[in-house]
């Protein structure tokens, strides 16, 4: 299937600036991202860029600025609001819920579409039932793409790292977000693990057409799949453009090769 | 059938009857630590709590059992959704610790309202479950079982039933386990923290009526119910914590084992076993087997 063409502005940054007590974790920081885009987020250690994550998932609230999403802005939301949204992501520490199955993992990030009321779940009849047999078959679909059929049942916790990432991406995926945010998805992976991942992460914006915004501080990785780079560093907005302008800009190199002091 | 047979057979049937009421309340605390890894201190003075409610509604005001039932599920639905917004929504990711410790200070508040709002003498709950032995059984087996604890056996039965399917087979249950495990992945799929603690807090409520029914019917209602938690813990350790059917056989077990210890091994150490034996085993299962029987295993990744 034919990658579908980048269309309009679907998630918009503007002025974001983030401190906890004393500490500035992002100044200023504005950058959209387009539907079905693959956008990266790129920078040393402690540049911000998970605190970006978390402020578009709605774990931290910005002191100033906002975030403009499907068009609605807001400079505060709440984690839960942004899920209902079609905001899913991953976490660098991979946050499963370790002692259930893979396929129960994948199953809650169904959560939001499930609407059978606490009593039908209570008798489990009627709607209960048939939503859950629905929401299998779709969950089944993701396992399948993810090539996890083989551990559907193992409880997550008995899997090894870079399996656990990849259902972490499934669970983000049954969720169908329309924006996916994966923060790390190659860390601590083996050469053959992120060639794999890099693949799944590439599919599934192809396939689905999924908008994503990754964030890896692997340059090689990230100059090889995405559209747009965003570079910060020290939570300040360094440079913005297709991988072959911020590999040539100058302020990039100096911040991740050092200036030498004259 | 010879007579020493038949008195272990007796045994045996009164210890299982023990077991379930003690099943009855652990199922509570398994139902609060499964949905937020909290060892819940308050879910004995709940079971208190809600047998007080319950009586001081039926004498106050003159309601007839079934209604006073509803009306105190309506209470512990009430008592669910204060902890949460007085509680546990200022300690979301917070260590498991300081919510054990918030439990705590739970339980003395629970307690003082019950005292302060129904009074704390002794009283008698008669919801109309039969009291007595199981004619049938006496004249036909020559058994002789109490037919409340008949009852117990069944309501619990229903109720784990109930439960397993629920956690395992729907979306709440699901959540519910989802939250014990991780509180942030949990929200970034859309979970919400608050309805979910409610939800399981009013769940562990009803849970502590039944128990507290149950025991409160056998032997009136007063402070020392919410003793009956100190029986919980070692049925918890053998059956794991995060097991509901784990809940219902570690206190199976303990309740047999109890029964049979005291009366075939009690007149050799002088007696008294039952208050201990409990605990006894709930050290060697410590040593050997912490997870209990069908907790889940803690792997850690090193």
């Amino acid at each position: 299937m034919a990658r579908q063409p980048i269309g309009e502005i679907l998630l918009k940054a503007d002025n974001i600036s983030l401190s906890f007590g004393g500490v500035k974790a992002l100044s200023n920081i504005s950058f959209d991202v387009r539907e079905h885009e693959l956008a990266a987020i790129i920078g040393p250690n402690g540049a911000g860029k998970s605190s970006m994550l978390n402020v578009i998932n709605g774990f931290y609230h910005p002191q100033q600025g906002q975030i403009t999403f499907k068009g609605q802005t807001r400079s505060r939301m709440k984690v839960h609001q942004a899920a209902v949204q079609g905001i899913a992501r991953t976490f660098q520490n991979i946050a499963l819920f370790k002692g259930m199955s893979v396929l129960d993992n994948l199953m809650t990030g169904r959560n939001l579409k499930m609407h059978s009321t606490m009593l039908e779940q209570a008798v489990y009849w009627g709607r209960a039932r048939r939503e859950e047999l629905e929401h299998r078959g779709k969950v089944e679909e993701i396992i399948d793409f993810l090539n996890l059929e083989s551990v559907r049942k193992t409880p997550v916790g008995r899997l090894p790292y870079g399996i656990q990432k990849r259902v972490e991406l499934g669970r983000a995926l049954a969720a169908e977000p329309s924006l996916l945010l994966l923060d790390e998805p190659m860390a601590g992976m083996n050469l053959e693990e992120k060639e794999d991942m890099c693949r799944f992460v590439l599919d599934v914006n192809e396939e689905f057409g999924t908008t994503i915004v990754l964030i890896e501080h692997d340059m090689a990785v990230v100059m090889d799949i995405s559209d747009r780079v965003t570079v910060l560093d020290y939570g300040r907005l360094l440079a913005v453009g297709t991988p072959d302008e911020v590999r040539n800009n100058q302020e990039v190199i100096d911040a991740y090769l050092g200036v030498a002091s004259d | 059938m010879s007579q020493d047979l038949m008195f272990l057979i007796e045994t045996v049937i009164s210890g299982l009857m023990a077991g379930v009421m003690y099943s009855l309340v652990a199922l509570g605390f398994v139902l609060i630590f499964k949905a937020s890894g909290v060892f819940n201190f308050a879910q004995g003075v709940m079971c208190l709590f809600a047998a007080l409610t319950l009586v001081g509604l039926m004498e106050t005001f003159g309601l007839p059992g079934w209604a006073a039932v509803i009306l105190t599920i309506g209470v512990m639905a009430g008592v669910a959704w204060v902890i949460e917004w007085a509680v546990l929504r200022h300690l979301v990711n917070q260590d498991p610790i300081i919510l054990f410790m918030a439990t705590i200070g739970l339980a003395y508040v629970l307690e003082g309202v019950g005292d302060l709002v129904w009074g704390s003498d002794v009283k008698v709950l008669d919801l109309g479950i039969p009291q007595g032995a199981w004619d049938w059984g006496l004249d036909n087996l020559n058994l002789y079982v109490e037919k409340l604890e008949i009852v117990a056996a069944v309501t619990a039965g229903l109720l784990v039933t109930v439960l397993a399917i629920f956690f395992q087979k729907t979306r709440v249950g699901r959540a519910l386990r989802a939250v014990a495990d991780d509180h942030q992945a949990a929200l970034s799929v859309g979970i919400s923290l608050r309805s979910i603690w409610v939800i399981v807090w009013t769940v562990a409520g009803i849970v502590a009526l039944v128990a507290g029914v149950m025991w409160g019917s056998k032997s009136g209602v007063q402070f020392s119910l919410s003793l009956i938690a100190l029986k919980a813990l070692p049925v918890l350790i053998l059956g794991g914590f995060t097991s509901v059917p784990g809940a219902i056989i570690g206190g199976l077990i303990i309740g047999v084992g109890e029964k049979v210890a005291e009366v075939y091994v009690g007149p050799f150490v002088g007696g008294a076993i039952e208050n201990w034996f409990a605990y006894m085993l709930a050290l060697a299962f410590l040593l050997f087997r912490p997870q209990g029987l069908f907790g889940e295993k803690i792997i850690e990744r090193v």
